[in-house]
């Protein structure tokens, strides 16, 4: 299990230091001077000279990449170089919103999408299971930036039951609550599909198990089999993918944080993107890089003390 | 003998669509799929306006019998703009994952047939572009180069590619061992021959089932990046240039946003809907199960 944690935590720290090179060397590939880029079209050299030596370019190429590195490992992400802020201080504000917003979003999606899974499992082929199975795979369908749009309209504006924009009032917690619902419901209605799905085949699979079989041969009540014995290895896909299930939803937290003009790391990264600031989108991208692939990890080492059988395999 | 074997594959594909058309989900895809393929390719006939003419009529007026979906804030027509949308939405579509195809089965035939360093390295490089979130991915390029066709063609490419990359590596690394390869080396056949005439054509055939289904995904990333306004350049009438348009008027004038928006939710759904049965219907293993 050590090992197995050590060579996981080496792997994801090989990825990371490979994606900070690949974020780096982009600027190189991508025809255009940053500098430039940040200053717009009407700066002078000077300007540009100036910005480049604040930005570090005027360092040999190596260098550059090795003081980014360096730097990085200990969290400085370097200083924005329009507001003079630290860029991890930036991102550290935002990144509370966004696992806010993904927690509630996975939360709704594992609560709903894993009973609905089960119950059409073992009610298979009834009416309740088919018509699970089409509107799963419609939530799974329909893009999430769709679902955000739609839900604003519809129960923002026409309905007016939910707020529209922002995040709420600083402080005032159950404001912050009610303006969670709509962007979470947005980035989580498709894994509610997705969990739905994948919980169905699962328990299909282990119902049709020799334990099980034995365990209700033995005359033992269904509510124990199946509490005991086939939701507990059911479960165990369901976490595998709740590390993928974060990857996507921060990639739907763009669009969700966007459309409801709520604060968060994509909303930071969009509004950079727009203004050519590359050092905060550079810094944001790798923050949810790491965050997705120890979450990845993380998942996985759950599985492994879960799962006797993953354990031993190790 | 010739002329049997088209025959007897045009009489598969009739059964495999009669086994889809028998169940209503199915159904239902193949329908929504075909409305789209058709309009896609017929907009130039079908659209009653030009779609990037301002001013055929007075801005943001309501649906009517002439404008059945209204105009947006410049006098367009949307009805024309949304079927011009779905042509874009089918060449932008076919075209990313075209070189997603290209570009994954050239990398996973390398890292299989290959040195064993370059098999760890592009395991490396797939495992790296896995990790991006890829709006964030999308975000960092436009940045340095600014909106356009190309950042929604790579970022749908790095979505998709480490997927079929993978995939064509582990076929490949299977037929490698196989005798029939064996063979064909000692006959002194060269690389790219045993590469290019008997794995690829062996090896494919997963790649191809995956990138269809992969076909609702490369919609919905081009119109979501053409939302975000990092697709797309305007006035191309993008779906997801409608969706953005219609969000600054949602208060006064919805119907921008749902004209923009069904469509999408449309195709999407049908081509996940067709997907999903023709897995049913052409993987065994899963017909026996239900």
């Amino acid at each position: 299990m050590l090992r197995y944690t050590i060579q996981r935590m080496g792997l994801g720290f090989l990825i990371c230091l490979v994606a900070m090179t690949v974020l780096f060397s982009v600027v190189f590939v991508i025809p255009g001077d940053p500098a430039a880029i940040a200053l717009g079209p009407r700066a002078t050299p000077e300007m540009k000279e100036l910005l480049r030596q604040r930005m570090g370019l005027d360092q040999p190429l190596f260098m550059q990449l090795f003081y980014f590195i360096s730097k990085s490992l200990t969290g400085d992400l370097g200083v924005d170089v329009w507001s003079g802020r630290p860029i991890s201080t930036i991102v550290g504000e935002a990144l509370g919103f966004t696992l806010a917003l993904i927690a509630a979003g996975l939360g709704w999606a594992v609560l709903f999408g894993v009973p609905l899974g089960y119950l059409s499992a073992v009610r298979r082929g009834s009416l309740f299971d088919r018509i699970s199975g089409v509107l799963s795979i419609a939530m799974i369908a329909i893009p999430a930036f769709v679902v955000a749009i739609y839900s604003l309209l519809t129960f923002a504006v026409w309905l007016r039951w939910l707020p529209a924009l922002g995040a709420g009032e600083p402080g005032n917690f159950s404001d912050q609550l009610v303006h969670l619902v709509l962007p979470a419901f947005a980035i989580g209605l498709g894994w509610v599909g997705y969990l739905s799905r994948l919980v169905r085949a699962s328990v299909l699979e282990v119902l049709a198990e020799n334990h099980v079989r034995t365990a209700r041969a033995f005359g033992m009540p269904e509510r124990i089999v199946v509490t005991q014995y086939v939701l507990r290895s059911a479960i165990l896909p369901v976490i595998t993918l709740l590390g993928l299930a974060i990857g996507s939803m921060l990639s739907n937290a763009v669009f969700a944080e966007i459309v409801f003009n709520r604060p968060g790391v994509g909303k930071l990264a969009f509004d950079a993107a727009m203004a050519r600031n590359y050092p905060i989108v550079m810094g944001t991208t790798l923050v949810t890089v790491t965050l997705f692939i120890f979450a990845n990890i993380l998942a996985d080492l759950l599985v492994a003390t879960v799962d006797p059988r993953v354990r031993s395999r190790l | 003998m010739a002329t049997a074997a088209p025959a007897r594959r045009w009489r598969g594909v009739s059964d495999v669509v009669r086994r889809i058309a028998r169940d209503p989900m199915g159904l239902l895809g193949l329908v929504l799929v075909a409305l789209f393929l058709l309009v896609g390719l017929g907009a130039d006939w079908l659209a009653p306006f030009d779609p990037i003419k301002v001013g055929v009529a007075r801005p943001l007026s309501p649906p009517s019998w002439l404008h059945p979906l209204g105009t947006d804030q410049l006098g367009r027509d949307l009805f024309s703009r949304v079927i011009v949308g779905s042509r874009i939405a089918l060449a932008v579509a076919g075209a990313s994952i075209l070189v997603a195809v290209s570009l994954g089965v050239t990398m996973g035939l390398a890292a299989g047939y290959g040195p064993r360093w370059l098999d760890n390295a592009t395991l490396l490089v797939f495992d790296v572009v896995y990790s991006f979130p890829m709006v964030m991915f999308g975000l960092a390029i436009v940045t340095l180069t600014g909106p356009g066709l190309w950042v929604v063609v790579m970022v749908v490419v790095a979505a998709l590619v480490p997927s079929y990359g993978r995939i064509m590596r582990t076929a490949t690394l299977s037929l490698k061992n196989n005798e029939f390869i064996m063979a064909e080396r000692s006959m002194g056949a060269r690389t790219p021959r045993i590469l290019l005439r008997h794995i690829l054509p062996n090896a494919i055939g997963p790649v191809f089932i995956l990138a269809s289904m992969d076909i609702p995904a490369a919609i919905a990333f081009e119109a979501g990046l053409t939302f975000l306004g990092i697709g797309l350049r305007p006035p191309a009438p993008s779906w997801g240039r409608i969706l953005n348009e219609g969000y600054v008027f949602i208060q006064q004038t919805p119907w921008i946003i749902i004209a923009g928006g069904i469509p999408l939710v449309l195709a999407t759904l049908g081509f996940t809907f067709l997907g999903e049965a023709l897995r049913d219907t052409l993987d065994p293993k899963l017909r026996r199960r239900r």
